[in-house]
C-alpha cells in the first residue's frame, strides 16, 4: 500500500481536529469545551508521532502513528456537541419511561377481535344459544366483533394502490433517465452531470415534503400521494440503475454499433438482457419501501393509512392505532416475503 | 412429379441437417427448441396490467386545485429566490441552527441505534442462536421496522415532550430495524475457519473474538452505521412535522402559511446539507470497503 506523505497526514489530522473543536465551540463553550479541545489537540500530537524501526537488512523505516485515538476523540466531541444541541437527558426516560409502555401496551392489544357481547334488548339473552335467536346474536357479534378493522380496509387498499401505481410510473420513467446518466452509454459529460445533479436534488427532498407540495397543488387525496411516491421511486431507482448500467459488459453493445445499428437498437438488444433482472429486482425493492413510505403520507393529507394514524393518535385511541399498524404489518410482511422470493428467483 | 419433389425436399432436408451439424448450427437448433416461456411472460404482463388498472380505480387525477398553479409558481419562486437573511441568521430560527439540530439528532440517533442493534442482531442470527429464538427476534425486528418513524415519534412525545430529544430517542429505536438486518448479513458472512485456526494455535475466548471476529465485522458495522446516518439525516428533516425537533417543524409551518421564500431557504439548506453528507458517506464507505 502506498504510504501517505507527512503533509498529507497532517492535513487530514488537522481537519479532523478542527472539525471536533468547531463542534465543541459551536454547541457549548465554557470549561468543558476548553478541556475537550486540549484533549483533542493532544490526540492530534499522538497521531502525528512516528516510530523508527530498523529492519533485519539494515534499512530504517518510519511507521506512521495510529489515527484511531484522534478519530475517537473527534467522535467524542461530535457526540457531546450533539447531546448538548438536542438536550439529551437520559433521566427523562428513567422518570417517564412508563408512559411509553402504557401506550405500547395499548398498541399491542389492537381492536381486531374485540367481541362485545350484545345483550338482547328484550332481555331474551337466555336464548343466546338457542336456535332461533342464536343466529341473529352471532351475526351481531360478528358485525361488532371486528372492532376497528373494517374501517382500516379501504385506506389500506388505497395505500397499496398508491404505492403500486407510484412505483410503476416512477420505475418506468427512471429507466431512460438512468441510461442518460450512465457514463458508458452517454458520451456527453455535460448532459450526464446535469442529469446526475438533478437526480441528487430529487433524492434529497423528503417524501413527506413532496407529498405536502403535491397535496397543495393537486388537492388532498390519493393522487398527491401517488405523485410523491412516483418522484421518490424515480430518484432512487434511477440512481441504482445508472450505477449498475456502468458495470455491464459493453462488448456486445460496441459490436452492434459497429454493425451499423443505432444506439437504441444496440442498447435494447445488447444491454437490456443484462440489466433487466437487476432492474426488476430494484423495482420490487422500491415497491417494498414504498408500501411503508406510503403509510405515513396521509399525515400531510395525501391519502392512505396516514390519515387514520393521524386521527387515531389525535383521539388517543391507541388500540385503534394498534389495529392500523397490525394491518400494515401483515401487508408489509406479505409483500416483503413475495418480493424477496421473486428477487431470489431473478438473481 | 409429386414424388420427385418430395424426394428432392427430403434430400435437401437431410443435407441441411448435415450442414447444420457440420457448421456448428447446434446453437441455433438449441435456440429454436428451447422451452417457450411466452405464456409466463404473458401471465406476468397480465398480472401487471390487472394490478395497475385496479390501482387506477382510486387514484384519479382531478385537475389542479383552484390555487394549484399559484402555489406551484410560489414554490418555484421560493426555490429560486431563497430568503437570504434566514440562510445566514445565527439565531435558533435561522437555517444553520436548524440544520445543526437536525444533524445532531441523526448523529445521536444513529449511534445509539447502532449500539442497541448489536445484541439484537446476534440474537436474530440463526448461525449464533437456535432457529426458534432467531425467528422470534426476526419478527420483533420486522415489527420495529414496520411501525413508521412518525408513529414512534408520536409515542415518544408522550415521554419526552415535543423537543429534539424526542427525535433522538425515536431514531435510536427506528434505526435498529434496518441496521440489524445489515449486521445479520455481516455476521453470517464471518469466516469460521479463522476461529478454528486460532483455536488450534491455543488462543483463549477473548483473543478469538479480538483477532478472529472483530476484524471481520467491524468495517461492515461501521459502513452500515454511516449508511444509516445518511438515511437518518433525511428522516430527521421530517420528524419535525410531528414536533420532534429538527428543520421539519419550521419548514412545514412556512409551507402552510405560504411563506415561499422562507420555504426556499430551508429547502436550499437541506439540499446542500444532504448532498455534502451523501458525498462524505459514499467516500468513507468506499474507503472502508477497500480496507
Amino acid at each position: 500500500m502506498k504510504q501517505q506523505s507527512f503533509a498529507g497526514r497532517l492535513t487530514v489530522n488537522l481537519l479532523l481536529m478542527a472539525f471536533g473543536i468547531l463542534c465543541l465551540w459551536v454547541s457549548m463553550g465554557g470549561a468543558t469545551a476548553v478541556v475537550l479541545s486540549v484533549l483533542t489537540v493532544l490526540s492530534l500530537l499522538w497521531a502525528m508521532r512516528t516510530k523508527q524501526m530498523r529492519l533485519a537488512n539494515g534499512k530504517t523505516i518510519t511507521q506512521p502513528g495510529s489515527r484511531s485515538l484522534l478519530i475517537a476523540m473527534t467522535l467524542v466531541d461530535v457526540v457531546l456537541a450533539s447531546a448538548v444541541v438536542t438536550g439529551f437527558d437520559f433521566s427523562v426516560i428513567m422518570r417517564r419511561g412508563n408512559q411509553f409502555f402504557v401506550i405500547l401496551e395499548q398498541i399491542f392489544s389492537p381492536d381486531v377481535f374485540d367481541i362485545h357481547f350484545v345483550i338482547d334488548p328484550e332481555g331474551k339473552h337466555a336464548y343466546f344459544l338457542g336456535m332461533d335467536t342464536g343466529i341473529k346474536a352471532t351475526l351481531q357479534v360478528f358485525a361488532d366483533g371486528f372492532g376497528y378493522m373494517p374501517k382500516v380496509i379501504t385506506p389500506l387498499l388505497d395505500t397499496i394502490k398508491m404505492s403500486i401505481l407510484g412505483s410503476f410510473v416512477g420505475a418506468t420513467l427512471a429507466l431512460p433517465f438512468a441510461v442518460i446518466a450512465s457514463n458508458n452509454i452517454n458520451r456527453s459529460k455535460t448532459v450526464m452531470w446535469a442529469e446526475r445533479i438533478i437526480l441528487m436534488v430529487i433524492r434529497t427532498l423528503p417524501t413527506l415534503v413532496i407529498a405536502k407540495f403535491a397535496a397543495l397543488i393537486f388537492g388532498l387525496g390519493t393522487f398527491a400521494g401517488t405523485v410523491a411516491i412516483t418522484v421518490f421511486t424515480f430518484g432512487v431507482v434511477a440512481k441504482m440503475m445508472y450505477e449498475s448500467i456502468e458495470t455491464i459488459d459493453m462488448g456486445a453493445f460496441e459490436a452492434m454499433e459497429s454493425f451499423g445499428s443505432t444506439k437504441f437498437q444496440s442498447f435494447w438488444s445488447a444491454c437490456m438482457p443484462q440489466i433487466l433482472p437487476t432492474y426488476l429486482s430494484y423495482c420490487l425493492y422500491a415497491l417494498e419501501m414504498n408500501i411503508r413510505a406510503a403509510a405515513i403520507l396521509g399525515y400531510v393529507g395525501a391519502g392512505g393509512l396516514g390519515l387514520l394514524i393521524d386521527e387515531r393518535i389525535g383521539w388517543r385511541d391507541y388500540r385503534g392505532l394498534g389495529t392500523v399498524l397490525l394491518a400494515l404489518f401483515v401487508v408489509v410482511l406479505i409483500i416483503e416475503q413475495l418480493s424477496q422470493y421473486l428477487r431470489r428467483k431473478l438473481s | 412429379m409429386q414424388k420427385q419433389i418430395q424426394d428432392v425436399a427430403a434430400v435437401q432436408k437431410q443435407q441441411q441437417k448435415q450442414l447444420q451439424k457440420a457448421q456448428g448450427y447446434d446453437v441455433v437448433i438449441t435456440y429454436l427448441t428451447a422451452p417457450k416461456r411466452w405464456w409466463l411472460y404473458t401471465l406476468i404482463l397480465l398480472i401487471v396490467v390487472v394490478m395497475l388498472s385496479w390501482s387506477g380505480t382510486t387514484v384519479k387525477f382531478k385537475g389542479m386545485t383552484s390555487k394549484g398553479s399559484e402555489i406551484a409558481a410560489g414554490i418555484w419562486n421560493g426555490l429560486v429566490h431563497p430568503d437570504m437573511n434566514l440562510l445566514i441568521n445565527t439565531t435558533t430560527e435561522g437555517v444553520p441552527y436548524q440544520l445543526l439540530q437536525t444533524v445532531a439528532i441523526a448523529v445521536l440517533g444513529t449511534l445509539i441505534g447502532g449500539i442497541l442493534a448489536i445484541p439484537f442482531s446476534f440474537l436474530a442470527c440463526d448461525k449464533v442462536v437456535p432457529k426458534g429464538i432467531a425467528f422470534i427476534f426476526n419478527v420483533f425486528i420486522l415489527l420495529i421496522r414496520t411501525i413508521p418513524s412518525l408513529v414512534w415519534a408520536l409515542v415518544w412525545i408522550r415521554v419526552t415532550g415535543p423537543n429534539a430529544f424526542c427525535g433522538v430517542v425515536t431514531q435510536s429505536i427506528c434505526s435498529i430495524g434496518m441496521i440489524c438486518k445489515m449486521y445479520i448479513t455481516a455476521i453470517e458472512d464471518i469466516d469460521t475457519r479463522i476461529l478454528e485456526s486460532l483455536d488450534a494455535s491455543g488462543c483463549n475466548g477473548f483473543q478469538k473474538v479480538r483477532y478472529g471476529i472483530l476484524p471481520q465485522i467491524i468495517p461492515n458495522f461501521i459502513s452500515t452505521v454511516i449508511y444509516r446516518f445518511d438515511i437518518n439525516v433525511k428522516d430527521a428533516t421530517t420528524l419535525g412535522i410531528v414536533g420532534a425537533g429538527g428543520i421539519g417543524a419550521a419548514l412545514i409551518q412556512c409551507i402552510t402559511s405560504s411563506r415561499w421564500s422562507m420555504v426556499g431557504s430551508y429547502l436550499f439548506g437541506m439540499i446542500v446539507l444532504m448532498i455534502i453528507i451523501e458525498l462524505f458517506s459514499t467516500q468513507v464507505r468506499k474507503k472502508l470497503a477497500r480496507g
